[in-house]
Formats: structure tokens, C-alpha cells, sequence
């Protein structure tokens, strides 16, 4: 698709358009009907909205993400977890699977602990709250769990997940992406050391055409055996 | 204050500078790896680092304000900043400075996204060398947008002062010292509002029209610095192929 379409950065206050003629996307505002970009992103010129992707940020939680999360606090009847957002989540023992005793928080979960977890709700004041009853939600045990930008979250799962697919099928690792930037993978030593090396990869090019493409005929050549 | 130092010889300023240049500008953004956005910056003899923390929850926690973020700028200068050991610490000038640059930067930064929340902006100055305040601002607001914090414009300062009956741009350590008045002076250069404006000395109405004309104009020179900084830095991940 769109390919060889021109990628251009944007910077904070630079204009991009006009009301009349186009509508203010994401990363963008609006003042004196002149679209301006509010982040440092790339921009994507959709047929007749202006986005702005940023290139850096916080993750912005959005209700049934799925993400990594790492405890904070066990408190008496819930959790405080760390879900790289710029506020610690709200983990209470109803939304977890287990019949949790009042005060026997920690014998569940205890500070250090990772979880993958579901965001349950984002209310105005951004409190958030996360929850453990979903089909493969579960406390991580083993593995390793490394951290990437936030936007380039959709670039590694790729179009329909055909990325991160592909990195299943040629190493043996089990791989979770959260959409908060943390990335859990689980395998033999060899396999968990090839993924982080292609994931770094996918983030320095994340920009560039057919990537897909390249990834995959960079794993056929080292895989070999194919699952 | 009254001094021997000639500070103009043959239209010329001690270094060399005519009376509307600035001093050498060099900025770089993102040098700093565990800081959400960093920027280095030398402008003259000032060398200065500032870092973004955060968005984060604001601790403590009566600072939280549930509609937006806050902002804490910290303004600190090393000890070896200057020629004589400066005790380190806050003392009442860094005080004073924190609070304007955080003022001028809660004007422009899109708080409403971020509401409980603080957004950390420290400052250390590495080298003194006069105008560390409109350089630490002007370090802070490229650190911001590296760190992708939402901003409805970079602000951007400069000073303009006068020394020897005459108005200059950009005062450098002994026109400070010696001159009779120095504004720095800190706008939205998308807007053109003005974000800080100080002055000390003494200016007439037409003299202070004056500075404050040719230190806009200092700014928006400034202005295009920060902004072939951040592009600079943010170029490379567009390579093709």
C-alpha cells in the first residue's frame, strides 16, 4: 500500500493544515481554524484527517490494552502495579483470579512480580484500573521482559501481526507484546537473545519500507529448523 | 555601575561581537539516556544540561491538581559554574529562576493531557557565563520535545541590555557586569506572546522599546537553532533503506 509516500517529522507548533480543508487528528490542535502539531512525530496525512505519530512519549492507556504490568504495592485489598503509563494502576483482588483473604495480598502477588493484565477502565482523571480476568491473563513466571517505545508497539506486532508471527515460527519463543512497550519472551537462551537482537532491529528501521519482508529472510538464513 | 572597562572599542564589543549579535549557539538534543528527553546546550561560555522527567503522579501528593500537570522546573548552578566556588544548593536567585522558567513553561505545554501529574525539568548549569537563564529555558524547551511531551509551541529566550549609552543583544559576562541594564525577555515565537520578561537596571521608554525589539529578534533567530536541533537528531530515523 501507500508506498513511497514521503515520511516527513514534525516538531511542536509546526503547521500542517487547514480546518476548511482537512480534520485535526491524533497529535494535533486546532487554533484559529490552522491545524498545528502538538507532538515530535511523523506525519500521516490520512484522506481527510491529519495525524501526528509520535516518535517518543509515555504510553497513553486505552480501556482492553493488554499489558505488562510490574507490582508496586501489595495494599490490603488490591495491588498498585507499574504499567509504564505516567500514573500506577489500579489492581483490585475481585479482578484477579484467585479468592485473595483481606489483608493476604502479598501471598499473590508481591512487589517485583510481573503480570500480564488487561486495562479495565481510564476515567477522566486518569485513574486506572487493570484487571487479571481475561482468557490468557496470568502472573509471568520465567522469561525475560524487555522495554521499547510505546509507538513502536504496532510496527513489531505488524499488519494483522504478521511481524511478530513470523518471529514465533522461526525461533522457539513464546513472546506477549503489551501495547505499554514491554515485550515478555520466554525460550532458550540462543532464541531469547535472536528476538531482543530483531526487535532492536525492528525499532532503529521501524520506518522503512517491507520491513517484513527483510525480517523474515534475515531469520530463514540463521533458523534451522522451521516450527 | 561605573567601571574602567571600555566595553566598545572602534563599534566593536569586547569579543568582537557587533551590537546586534548573539554570542556562538551549539544545541543538541537527547544525550541523556535514562531521562525521558534531554538537551545540551552551549550558548557563548554557558554550557547547560537539562533533563525532562515524568509525566509521572505528582509526589507530594497535595501538589496533585486533578484537572492538569504541574510543572517543576529546577534551575541549579554546579559549584565550578563560576570563577569563585558557588556555595551549592538552592539559594534565593535559583529559587526565583525555577519559578519564572516553570511559569513561562506551563503556558505552553498541553497540561489538560495530563492531569495529576508532574513534569520534572531539571537544569544544571555546567558553565556560567551571563544569560544562564534564557539559556537554560531555551535548553529546556528542546528537552521537552524530545521527551514527546505534548507542547502548543517551544519557547524560546533571548537578552537584550544596554552597556555605554547603547543597546546590544545578548549580554556576555563583562558587558553584565559593567553594563547599566540587562532584559532577558522569553515569547511563543509561534504566537509571539511573551512568556517572561525581567528587567534590571535602569531604561528609558524608548531604550526599553528598542531592547525589547532587537531581543525579539534574538529570539526567533534562537528559535530556528532549537528547531534545526531536534529535526537533526530525528532525521537519521528516516533514512530509507
Amino acid at each position: 500500500m501507500n508506498q513511497q509516500k514521503k515520511r516527513e517529522i514534525v516538531i511542536p507548533s509546526q503547521l500542517l493544515g487547514e480546518v476548511k480543508n482537512k480534520k485535526a487528528g491524533r497529535g494535533t490542535f486546532v487554533e484559529k481554524g490552522l491545524i498545528y502539531s502538538e507532538i515530535l512525530g511523523i506525519l500521516d496525512e490520512k484522506s481527510d484527517y491529519i495525524n501526528v505519530v509520535p516518535i517518543k512519549g509515555r504510553y497513553d492507556p486505552v480501556v482492553k490494552d493488554f499489558v505488562i504490568g510490574i507490582v508496586q504495592e501489595a495494599m490490603a485489598s488490591s495491588w498498585l502495579v507499574d504499567i509504564n503509563a505516567a500514573y500506577p494502576a489500579l489492581l483490585h483482588v475481585n479482578e484477579s483470579p484467585w479468592d485473595v483473604d483481606f489483608g493476604e495480598t502479598e501471598k499473590y502477588l508481591n512487589y517485583g512480580d510481573s503480570i500480564m493484565a488487561k486495562v479495565l477502565q481510564v476515567d477522566k482523571e486518569k485513574k486506572l484500573q487493570i484487571t487479571l480476568k481475561d482468557y490468557n491473563l496470568y502472573k509471568i513466571k520465567g522469561g525475560q521482559i524487555i522495554d521499547v517505545e510505546p509507538s513502536k508497539v504496532p510496527r513489531i506486532i505488524g499488519k494483522k501481526g504478521s511481524m511478530i508471527t513470523l518471529l514465533k515460527k522461526y525461533t522457539k519463543c513464546r513472546i506477549f507484546v503489551g501495547q505499554n512497550g514491554r515485550i515478555w519472551i520466554d525460550g532458550n537462551d540462543v532464541d531469547i537473545k535472536k528476538v531482543i537482537e530483531t526487535i532492536n532491529m525492528i525499532e532503529n528501521e521501524s520506518l522503512s519500507f517491507g520491513l517484513t519482508n527483510k525480517i523474515e529472510e534475515l531469520l530463514k538464513k540463521d533458523a534451522k529448523d522451521v516450527r | 555601575m561605573k567601571s574602567d572597562i571600555k566595553l566598545f572599542i572602534d563599534g566593536k564589543r569586547l569579543d568582537g561581537r557587533k551590537s546586534d549579535e548573539l554570542r556562538k549557539i551549539k544545541i543538541e538534543a537527547g544525550v541523556l539516556h535514562r531521562a525521558e528527553g534531554s538537551c545540551y546546550l552551549e550558548w557563548g561560555g554557558n554550557k547547560i544540561i537539562a533533563a525532562i522527567y515524568g509525566p509521572r503522579e505528582a509526589i507530594p501528593r497535595h501538589t496533585q491538581n486533578p484537572l492538569r500537570a504541574i510543572v517543576n522546573a529546577r534551575y541549579n548552578m554546579a559549584a565550578f559554574s563560576v570563577d569563585d566556588r558557588k556555595r551549592p544548593g538552592p539559594d534565593r536567585r535559583s529559587t526565583e529562576i525555577s519559578k519564572v522558567i516553570s511559569e513561562a513553561l506551563e503556558h505552553v505545554i498541553l497540561l489538560e493531557k495530563f492531569p495529576r501529574a508532574a513534569i520534572d525539568v531539571n537544569i544544571e548549569i555546567l558553565d556560567a557565563e551571563a544569560g544562564t537563564r534564557c539559556a537554560g529555558l531555551t535548553a529546556a524547551a528542546v528537552a521537552l520535545v524530545d521527551a514527546g511531551i505534548p507542547m502548543k509551541d517551544i519557547p524560546v529566550a533571548c537578552a537584550a541590555g544596554k552597556i555605554e549609552n547603547q543597546i546590544v543583544l545578548d549580554l556576555g559576562k563583562e558587558e553584565d557586569n559593567f553594563g547599566s541594564a540587562d532584559m532577558p525577555l522569553a515569547i511563543s515565537p509561534r504566537t509571539g506572546e511573551i512568556l517572561l520578561l525581567q528587567m534590571d537596571g535602569h531604561l528609558t521608554q524608548e531604550e526599553f522599546d528598542k531592547a525589547f525589539d532587537l531581543a525579539l529578534k534574538g529570539c526567533y533567530i534562537v528559535s530556528d537553532l532549537q528547531k534545526k536541533a531536534i529535526l537533526e537528531k530525528y532525521k537519521p530515523i528516516l533514512k530509507e533503506e
